[in-house]
């Protein structure tokens, strides 16, 4: 099939510190003065000094099929954001060109243009007018916005006196109903309550369904899992994989090698504990990705790997966890005790050689909810006497993956867990 | 209910593929768009700037609605400028300097250089300063940026319209009331072409200054100032005659003569300049020029900037 968006080559490249940021004028005189053959000479070398250029994006090449919903992920920082003002026309590739064989239209911010004096009606038509939409357009679809955004009863309220889920309930209810044959959309699914991000949801499905073509960049891995047929990871603007979201998604997290999912002490004499054991490490690690992450799916086993050097030969040791949402709330603590573990660990209660143990905690998948948690890991001659408890010394992030997201699109933010449980439903009476 | 929306976008793999095939076949053989660098030297792109004219419209109409909206008085404020001012003026220099004005009463030559001045000053500030102030519709969305200023100097010329119903009612109290020494006659038909004048300046000055100002800065600290100046240099609170022959011409040089003498040659009867017109004319197609090409350079750079 002939593709609807061809991007050839695309890079960016930004000047860090120099020539294109606001500078004053006194600076500029001042350099040229100082230095007058100097921006002669740059453009002679091309790239300029490499310590004040920063490519953003290199090397982009991609099509985009005609209907399909195409997804961009990546870490902040990547050039996710580049690329989608490139390809909205805001700001110019340095080399390279796209070219788009049907209308775009661009969704870079939810109110882009909205005036808080002006009342919901009049915005209607502003934002509109800025989206691209023509007048004779937005006054066809208006009752269709307004019923959309559920704000019937304050149209001719300026909307600084809205509440700001009026606000952005209005400001995406106009976004809505933008049908360009190409749609570039930046992370605007996140807004409101669940209810209307069901309706946001239910109006993408419409888009793919009339054969549009959308762009959209997210954070959210389940839209992206369920809403995208292809989807783009980007790493430090270069293209790391393109192609089944699920397998990009698993790209995604294997190539998050955070810091953050490892403690390690290198200094025996220094890492918590005493002179009976001390802490070597703490690590959090999931199947399928190389090393300790500090991103994890949410749907696989995820592994806790406490190593801890004991000093004095002959003691019974004991470990266990702690595991706190980033907020704060309790979740669980468990230890390698018989009675508060599936499996019965050889070690525990058993006196203890010199050197290195590892005791690893399985939490499973499918159980806790996405977000962040943190692990507090505790060493012990037994469960009433503790030897080491470091607080919350690692965190890691539960990514949404999508597998519970088959049927419900929505928000799950609330819950800390996030379980499978086991359902039944009878037919008892006619 | 929520089960039926639900199943909405619950899409099977191949829905909607009938539609699709339709949309591929209909794409164009040859891109619509394409997105690339382009740092040629060029003027304005008028094709880019006519499919944009409802955002034009409704930018020029956020300005205005807002305007009003904000303020209890409204209009009044408008027009309460100048009309202070001259009040000001009339006292310090008509009753108490004196200044000649060759019959024509003193407010009246205040008032009507104050309005066009006002214009102008305040239009080429503006303008200077719009790209800047709307930084987040730049940074966000795509239109020919020249929008931005074009749209300020829409909201000038309403409140200019404004200054000139008043000045009429005072031209028929003075005329008719006062029988005061105006003659009003044919020389109102120019008035469409030097308000055009007046817009063609004060809008390629300011669109070049706007350029400008988003890579430096200092251009919207210096202007205040500068402004002053030239407000001074310019026959606004006086009228060009009292300039000694011998240095007519030099003053003249000053694009802003032309202007003002005009709006008041029109307005007033007072005759015209020639040689100032011509000044002002061969300025602003000079200025529409270079404001045009350097617009057009750094347009693509707005959003990286700003």
């Amino acid at each position: 099939m002939k593709p609807i968006v061809k991007v050839h080559n695309v890079a960016k490249r930004y000047r860090i510190g120099s020539a294109e940021t606001a500078s004053d004028l006194r600076e500029t005189i001042y350099k040229a003065f100082r230095a007058p053959f100097r921006r002669y000479k740059k453009n002679l070398n091309g790239d300029g000094d490499a310590a004040t250029t920063l490519w953003a994006l290199k090397d982009i090449s991609f099509e985009v099929q005609p209907g399909e919903i195409f997804g961009i992920i990546g870490r902040n920082g990547a050039g996710k954001s580049t690329l989608l003002k490139i390809l909205s026309r805001v700001t110019q590739p340095t080399t390279g060109h796209i070219e788009l064989f049907g209308r775009m239209g661009s969704l870079l911010e939810v109110g882009t243009g909205f005036h808080p004096e002006l009342t919901g009606r009049e915005n209607v038509f502003l934002n509109g007018a800025v989206l691209g939409m023509a007048r004779a357009e937005i006054r066809r679809k208006f009752d269709e916005i307004i019923a959309f955004a559920e704000i019937e009863r304050f149209l001719d309220t300026p909307v600084k006196h809205y509440s700001s889920g009026m606000y952005m309930r209005l400001a995406f209810a106009v976004a809505a109903f933008l049908e360009p044959e190409i749609l570039v959309v930046d992370e605007v699914l996140a807004v409101g309550d669940v209810e209307f991000q069901q309706k946001c949801l239910g109006k993408m499905g419409d888009l793919r369904r009339h054969g549009r073509t959308v762009l959209i960049v997210s954070h959210n891995m389940a839209s992206i899992v369920n809403l995208c047929q292809r989807a783009l990871l980007l790493e430090r603007g270069k293209i790391i994989a393109d192609g089944v979201p699920a397998d990009v998604i698993q790209k995604y997290l294997s190539q998050a090698k955070s810091v953050l999912g490892q403690i390690v002490w290198p200094d025996l004499e220094t890492a918590p504990g005493n002179d009976d054991v001390r802490l070597r490490s703490v690590s959090i690690l999931q199947e399928g990705i190389v090393g300790p992450t500090a991103d994890v799916g949410i749907s696989k086993e995820v592994l806790v790997e406490i190593v801890y050097e004991n000093l004095k030969a002959g003691a019974p040791l004991y470990s266990g966890i702690w595991l706190k949402t980033g907020s704060g709330t309790f979740v669980l603590s468990s230890g390698n005790a018989p009675s508060m573990s599936l499996a019965v660990d050889p070690w525990y209660a058993q006196p203890h050689p010199r050197g290195t143990f590892r005791s690893v905690c399985r939490i499973p998948g499918n159980f806790l909810n996405e977000g962040s948690y943190s692990i507090t890991a505790i060493v012990g001659k037994s469960p009433q006497n503790t030897q080491i408890l470091e607080e919350s010394i690692v965190s890691f992030q539960v990514h949404d993956t999508g597998e519970m997201r088959k049927e419900y699109l929505g928000s799950w933010a609330g819950p800390v867990v996030r379980p499978r449980l086991a359902w039944n439903t009878r037919h008892i009476e006619s | 209910m929520s089960a039926a929306t639900t199943n909405d976008y619950a899409l099977q793999p191949d829905e909607g593929a009938g539609v699709v095939a339709s949309v591929a076949s209909a794409l164009p053989d040859e891109p619509l768009t394409t997105i690339q660098s382009t740092n040629s030297w060029g003027l304005f792109d008028f094709q880019e700037i006519w499919a944009h004219r409802e955002l034009l419209y409704f930018l020029t109409w956020r300005d205005l609605k807002v305007r009003y909206k904000q303020t209890l008085l409204g209009v009044l404020w408008i027009v309460m400028q100048p009309l202070l001012m001259t009040l000001i003026f009339t006292v310090v220099l008509g009753k108490l300097a004196r200044v000649p004005t060759g019959g024509v009463p003193y407010a009246l030559i205040a008032f009507v250089g104050l309005i066009a001045w006002m214009f102008i000053s305040n239009g080429i500030f503006g303008c200077s300063t719009s790209m800047v102030a709307n930084a987040n519709l730049i940074t966000k969305i795509y239109f020919p940026r020249v929008l931005v200023p074009v749209s300020f100097i829409g909201t000038r010329i309403l409140d200019l319209f404004m200054s000139l119903i008043i000045l009429a009612v005072f031209l028929l109290i003075y005329r008719f009331g006062l029988h005061a020494h105006i003659q009003i006659g044919w020389s109102l038909a120019g008035l469409p072409l030097i308000i055009l004048l007046a817009t063609l300046f004060t809008l390629s000055l300011g669109i070049l200054l706007a350029a400008l100002n988003v890579k430096y800065r200092d251009i919207s600290m210096a202007l205040p100032v500068l402004i002053q100046l030239w407000m001074f240099l310019s026959p606004v609170v006086y009228p060009a005659s009292i300039i000694p022959p011998q240095w007519q011409r030099l003053y003249s040089l000053n694009p802003v003569v032309g202007l003002i003498e005009g709006f008041r040659g029109t307005l007033l009867g007072t005759g015209f300049n020639k040689f100032a017109i011509a000044v002002s004319t061969v300025t602003t197609l000079v200025l529409i020029f270079v404001a045009a090409i350097v617009f057009n350079r750094v347009e693509k750079k707005f959003a990286d900037v700003i």
